[in-house]
């Protein structure tokens, strides 16, 4: 068993358990749902919507070749600097690099979980540069020191008394419930770093091939403040986010900000095209845009899971997952959490190491359902779920799939079998629960259905077979 | 019509009057039943855990034993769904490819199989209580059963419907699952069975005995008043003791 593995499990023992954080976390979910539930129904026929959404992404994805020189061609040719990173090193090693050739002190940041997949933040701290997260759940969870809960929602994990608390203790403030009252802490500190910041980073939701143009979408407009008020602008993005034409995103802000927070249409949407030209009173000077492969082209080779590639990062499989809504974000320890991260992460960061995360499903189908690019999720699992067993079997389970083959296949076996349970059963509660308890994981909670005194086929046999 | 029923391997180990309602049901409604008696399982608990090669042996003799087979009904949505949707991925390049895409179009789960292979919804059954419906994820979204199981019980007599909060909501069963992830696994079925609880319903019904296995183990430790049953046993009117 991976470490990994391991504290998955630990953890998700923790958790579970934890009715506060159950509730907190349903509720919340609740609430989405109602609202997306809304939205959907403005759509004129939302499973159409969710087709012409995935083919336009497997368009995107089946020819990234060319879409991506597309969008790197017509972005640089309005002066935007471009750079490739193969891995999440390379990516880190260019956008520290650029922040010390400016002599840069203080970095402003919108979100952006290609970030957090890099560990950016770490790596620009290392070198001595202070950054600040500029949307407010991750200004939050940037203060706790503690990772996003969420991908969409960094902190919908803490209450208003915890943020209060937080913003005590950090920022010196008054104690107080209101979340206005809360935002506008936040904001007057935040507002200071716009300005003093040298350096403006930011992720993208959607980059268009056509006009070379990456698409930000936000609640807060930390992120145009992010892009505008600093001298130099970064913007790092993965590869998948490409998008053929500007059409496409009639169809997708709007599929987004439903199936990520059920909103009509998300609160600010900016279309960036490049740094400020001669003929233009504002902007940034400089703009850098990292692309990111960090074995995206590993799962774009891989044509049973390829549609992966399709995600939006929207959240919404997260939101429905009884797995997440019970471990909760931070169990997975990954920066994409949920079905698409159980999904994903063995393709990015290792198949063994984090195929519990594939194992760890119910395969009830929910993310499936909901994702609004059609990825085909639960059934990636079930691959992911092959692919670890194929490659590093074990023992003890082929073992027991071996028998168990040999005995169904065997009607007389499959009798005895039957048998031997019924004399076994009766010793059971001798060993209920204890380490000698052959199914202590199941009996710990939950009682066991006996074997019936006669199975369907004793049945069978004495009234049916040959009448 | 011949009818090939299907006794999944924990059916008819743990659940046998689900296996004999069915068999009551099908022929009450004019049909023959067979049996085959060398069919134990579907070979999805090995799929699932990803030993493909071991989930074949399992599911290859199934699925000769099946080729003449009329129409096949089986009593799980899950199995089902193996037999239907995975079958035919499970046997992809294999020489039983063809024989697999073959059986899936004529495999049904039993409620489904009742109301739009047979068009039956009114059954003559009687049981004289509040009950709510949990949809087994296997029935609801690999073979699309939603509407099938509450035409049926819409036709009980006595019968009152009481739908939960969240029904298509997973109750934590997942087979292998329910062992090797125990906790989330149990956290899933106490969201469930707070569900059913608040409908104030006597009973938990399913077309899916995996899925009441996993609840009712809850249920009883707890020492709830709440029960399960599946769909068959009412429509059969032959309960379990």
């Amino acid at each position: 068993m991976s470490s990994h593995s391991q504290e998955f499990l630990d953890q998700a023992s923790v958790i579970t358990r934890d009715l506060r954080h159950r509730g907190l976390i349903q509720t919340a979910l609740k609430k989405y749902e109602v609202a997306r539930d809304k939205r959907k129904s403005a759509f004129g026929d939302w499973q159409s919507a969710r087709q012409a959404a995935a083919e336009t992404k497997w368009e995107a994805i089946n020819h990234l070749d060319k879409y991506l020189t597309e969008f790197a061609d017509k972005l640089e040719a309005r002066g935007t600097k471009v750079h490739w990173a193969s891995t999440g090193e390379q990516a880190r090693d260019i956008i520290v690099k650029l922040i010390a050739e400016k002599k840069a002190k203080c970095v402003i940041k919108s979100k952006a979980m290609t970030s957090e997949e890099i560990h950016l933040n770490d790596a620009m701290e290392k070198a001595g540069f202070e950054v600040v997260e500029s949307d407010l759940g991750e200004y939050i969870v940037q203060l706790r020191k503690e990772p996003p809960y969420h991908i969409v929602f960094p902190a919908m994990h803490l209450t208003r008394d915890e943020i209060s608390d937080l913003f005590q203790r950090e920022l010196g403030s008054a104690p107080t419930q209101e979340p206005e009252e809360l935002t506008m802490i936040a904001r007057r500190a935040l507002r200071k770093k716009y300005i003093e910041a040298d350096i403006g980073i930011t992720g993208a939701n959607f980059a268009v091939a056509e006009t070379g143009m990456i698409s930000l979408t936000e609640n807060e407009g930390n992120a145009r403040l992010t892009a505008a008020l600093p001298k130099t602008m970064i913007t790092l993005l993965g590869i998948e986010k490409v998008l053929p034409k500007m059409e496409d995103l009639a169809l997708f802000l709007p599929m987004l900000a439903t199936a990520g927070a059920g909103q009509a249409v998300t609160g600010y949407n900016t279309l960036y095209g490049g740094p400020k030209q001669a003929d233009e009173a504002d902007g940034p000077e400089e703009w850098h845009v990292v692309l990111l492969d960090n074995r995206r082209s590993l799962l774009l080779a891989d044509a049973e899971q390829r549609d992966a590639l399709h995600c939006i990062r929207c959240g919404a499989c997260l939101n429905v997952c009884p797995i997440f809504r019970n471990v909760g974000g931070h169990t997975y320890g990954t920066t994409y959490s949920g079905p698409i991260g159980s999904v994903i992460t063995p393709h990015l960061r290792g198949l063994q190491n984090w195929k519990h995360l594939s194992g760890s499903s119910s395969l009830c189908g929910a993310c499936t359902e909901t994702c609004p690019v059609k990825i085909d999720l639960h059934h990636h699992l079930l691959q992911n779920r092959r692919n670890a067993s194929q490659e590093e079997p074990s023992a003890l389970e082929q073992f027991a799939y071996k028998v168990f083959g040999f005995v169904a296949n065997r009607p007389g076996m499959w009798q005895v079998g039957k048998e031997l349970a019924r004399m076994f059963q009766p010793l059971h509660k001798f060993v209920l629960g204890s380490k000698l308890d052959p199914a202590r994981t199941w009996t710990a909670t939950r009682d066991v259905q006996p074997v019936a005194p006669e199975s369907f086929k004793e049945w069978w046999r004495k009234n049916k077979s040959g009448k | 019509m011949t009818v090939t029923l299907f006794v999944p391997c924990f059916v008819d180990a743990l659940f046998p009057q689900v296996g004999i309602n069915m068999v009551r049901i099908l022929e009450k409604l004019g049909h023959r039943v067979e049996c085959p008696e060398e069919i134990a399982c579907c070979g999805q608990p090995a799929f699932n855990s990803g030993y493909w090669d071991e989930a074949r042996c399992v599911a290859e003799p199934t699925l000769k034993r099946l080729k003449n087979a009329e129409a096949v009904v089986i009593a799980s949505g899950s199995c089902g769904a193996m037999l239907k949707v995975f079958y035919p991925q499970l046997f992809e390049n294999k020489p039983e490819a063809a024989a697999a895409h073959e059986l899936s179009h004529k495999v049904w789960e039993f409620s489904d199989f009742l109301v739009k292979k047979l068009g039956v919804t009114d059954l003559g059954a009687k049981f004289p209580a509040k009950v709510t419906f949990h949809d087994g994820c296997h029935g609801l979204r690999e073979l699309g059963i939603k509407s099938s199981p509450r035409k049926l019980l819409e036709k009980v007599e006595g019968l009152e419907l009481v739908e939960m909060q969240d029904a298509e909501t997973c109750c934590g069963f997942g087979g292998t699952f329910s062992a090797k992830f125990p906790m989330i696994s149990t956290a899933m079925g106490e969201v469930k069975c707070t569900s059913a609880k608040q409908t104030g319903a006597d009973y938990i019904v399913s077309n899916d005995s995996s899925c009441l296995m996993h609840v009712q183990g809850l249920l009883s430790r707890e020492g709830s008043p709440l029960k399960t049953i599946h769909l068959a046993e009412i429509l059969g009117g032959n309960q379990q003791s």
